[in-house]
């Protein structure tokens, strides 16, 4: 994609300079008083029911009790508070299988996300610093990988690999990679023509302290904000994949397998679905919201990416 | 411009190689294929027989080349689980899903393009807000959750619609409204984003300054420049779009290549869906060539 190549001036930013360690709590401290609080609630609430699934849950998710079955929620007749959200076909409960679900899910993002970011991270400053072949060469798999159909190469992966939480990890952090790798690439080859570069290749830096003193402390700012802008995608492919069935096996609950559990059912018991489903895209809404948010505050430039 | 294209034609080739390689070294991973063939019964001699009439007694860059020229030739070996010819399957269920993906590719680049030159000219009005808002929807809300919803409440609450399958006229409505809503944000943000920023260059300034009336400022002068980005965001939008039909087809009961894709995933198909697959990055790297190719003629600017 063409974008805009930031021409202004970027002060330099390096551990050394930093202003002190308390100069930059108390700037931090300002800053996270001015994050959104709605998103940042749903974010907190999904992530405590993710950690503390079984002090949180109401029932074990797994546990079938068919006297039960099909219960709607509590605000429709004939439900009532002790299965909040209904149960299933099974008669387990919605609610547990939503907090359980939430384990699965925000588990295999988070590796995910921490995987491809580092690989993207590493890679794309590699790329950009030492160019030539290399990064030619990194550069049309970085393309590749993004223009291809992500749901389509998990498929092959869970068929080759069998399904499971492994070969989803596998293929979603195979599929990411690329995204923060051309960005961070981008951002390298514009910071070696910046003087603080060039003047620290020669005073003689190795590559390697140019690339981990010098780069690094500049790209903190975007790599995070792809971080945030990659974790709704993530949390989205994830619970396709779930929903394919190539995902973690049952019984196991996770958002998208949850969701795929009440497609037969939708003509007497759409709460099944509705309400794993809602979880996902607030969760994601969320996080989009406060992605954007960050990218408008740390670099307005990057608006338009 | 002949040296560029040659560039981009190898370039593309060299692409589409890469991912021939996965597919292939990625088939190896699911195990002996001799093992699922050969019977319970079958001595040493029977499997060192089978292996050399399937070609596995061969260096393994003798076995690619064999499965890559195979596969130039359309010959993409038989399905595991129905012995059918997985060309001739893939076939059969590619016009289904063009039907629906071409019309949703199309409404959702007029309807998605409109809507962001709406948002960009309003901007920062209740007509701007909502605007955004469905498109952060459209970004936010899982696909396949939405077609559920949609059935619900089309089908079963307002009983209007088919729930799924393939056959009326009122079975495309609601695929086809699916994969629109979910391609259209991206096509939506972009030219609003891209518009904004046209309209505050020069030669806007310049437009208007001449008295020319604000309709003609935005569609003639400003909307024209800001379709190239479209253009190269086409390729991303194709990518998105048949991750999208894979779960709208699986949710519809679709009989396209999604629908294909997601049944040779439960049936452990591997050659239905490499061919698929395979299928698809030849189908997503040539739309992106193409796009390549009509960026000369959308922005005179550029010359290769």
């Amino acid at each position: 994609m063409a974008t805009p190549v930031a021409t202004a001036y970027v002060p330099p930013r390096s551990f050394a300079a930093s202003g002190g360690a308390r100069y930059r709590l108390i700037k931090v401290w300002r800053e996270a008083r001015r994050i959104p609080l709605l998103p940042s609630a749903v974010i907190v609430m999904f992530v405590i029911f993710a950690v503390f699934a079984p002090l949180v849950s109401p029932y074990d998710p797994t546990q079938i009790a068919l006297v039960q079955k099909l219960k709607p929620p509590f605000f429709i007749e004939g439900g009532g508070i002790a299965h909040l959200l209904g149960t299933d076909n099974l008669g387990r409960d919605v609610l547990a299988r939503l907090i359980w679900g939430s384990r699965v899910s925000l588990s295999v993002t988070a590796a995910v996300v921490v995987i491809s970011s580092i690989v993207g991270l590493l890679i794309g400053l590699a790329a950009g610093y030492v160019g030539g072949r290399a990064d030619d060469f990194l550069m049309r798999v970085a393309d590749g990988s993004i223009a291809f159909p992500a749901v389509l190469i998990a498929l092959l992966f869970a068929v080759s690999l069998g399904p499971g939480v492994t070969t989803v990890i596998i293929a979603l952090s195979v599929l990411s990679w690329a995204n923060y790798a051309r960005i961070v690439r981008g951002e390298v080859l514009r910071m070696r023509q910046l003087e603080f570069i060039v003047g620290a290749r020669v005073i003689g830096c190795s590559p390697l302290r140019v690339m981990v003193a010098h780069l690094f402390p500049n790209l903190v700012d975007v790599w995070v904000v792809m971080i945030t802008l990659q974790v709704g995608l993530i949390v989205l492919s994830e619970a396709a994949l779930g929903f394919l069935g190539a995902g973690v096996p049952p019984p196991t609950p996770s958002w998208g397998s949850l969701v795929s559990d009440g497609r037969n059912f939708v003509d007497t018991a759409w709460w099944i679905s509705f309400f794993p489903g809602l979880a996902i895209g607030l969760l994601v809404l969320s996080v989009n919201y406060l992605g954007d948010w960050l990218r408008d505050r740390m670099d307005p430039q990057l608006r338009h990416r | 411009m002949g040296r560029f294209l040659l560039n981009r034609v190898i370039q593309s080739i060299v692409t589409i190689l890469v991912i021939s390689m996965v597919v292939f070294l990625m088939a190896r991973a699911t195990g002996d294929p001799v093992t699922l063939l050969a019977s319970d019964k079958a001595t040493a001699q029977d499997i060192a027989v089978l292996k050399q009439q399937l070609g596995l007694d061969q260096p393994v860059p003798v076995q690619y080349w064999v499965f890559l020229t195979n596969a130039v030739r359309g010959n993409l070996g038989k399905s595991l689980a129905d012995k059918g010819d997985v060309a001739q399957l893939i076939g059969e269920r590619l016009p289904n899903s063009a039907v629906i993906g071409l019309p949703a590719l199309l409404l959702s680049t007029v309807i998605g393009m409109a809507m962001g030159v709406v948002a960009a000219v309003k901007r920062d009005t209740w007509v701007d807000k909502s605007m955004r808002v469905i498109a952060v929807l459209g970004q936010s809300m899982p696909a396949f959750w939405v077609s559920i919803m949609a059935i619900f409440f089309f089908s079963v609450v307002l009983r209007v619609l088919p729930t799924s399958g393939m056959g009326t006229p009122d079975h495309y409505i609601l695929p086809i409204a699916v994969l629109t809503f979910f391609a259209l944000p991206m096509r939506m943000r972009l030219m609003r984003s891209s518009l904004l920023e046209i309209m505050g260059t020069e030669y806007v300034k310049q437009a208007r300054a001449k008295g020319l009336s604000e309709s003609a400022v935005v569609w003639r002068h400003a909307v024209r420049n800001a379709l190239s980005p479209q253009l190269t965001s086409f390729g991303l939008t194709l990518a998105f779009a048949v991750t999208g039909a894979v779960l709208v087809e699986t949710v519809f009961s679709w009989p396209g290549l999604g629908l294909l894709a997601y049944q040779a995933m439960l049936a452990r198909d591997y050659p239905l869906i490499q061919g698929t697959v395979l299928l698809v990055a030849v189908l997503t790297i040539g739309a992106n060539l193409l796009v390549d190719m009509l960026y000369a003629v959308v922005d005179p600017r550029i010359r290769y």
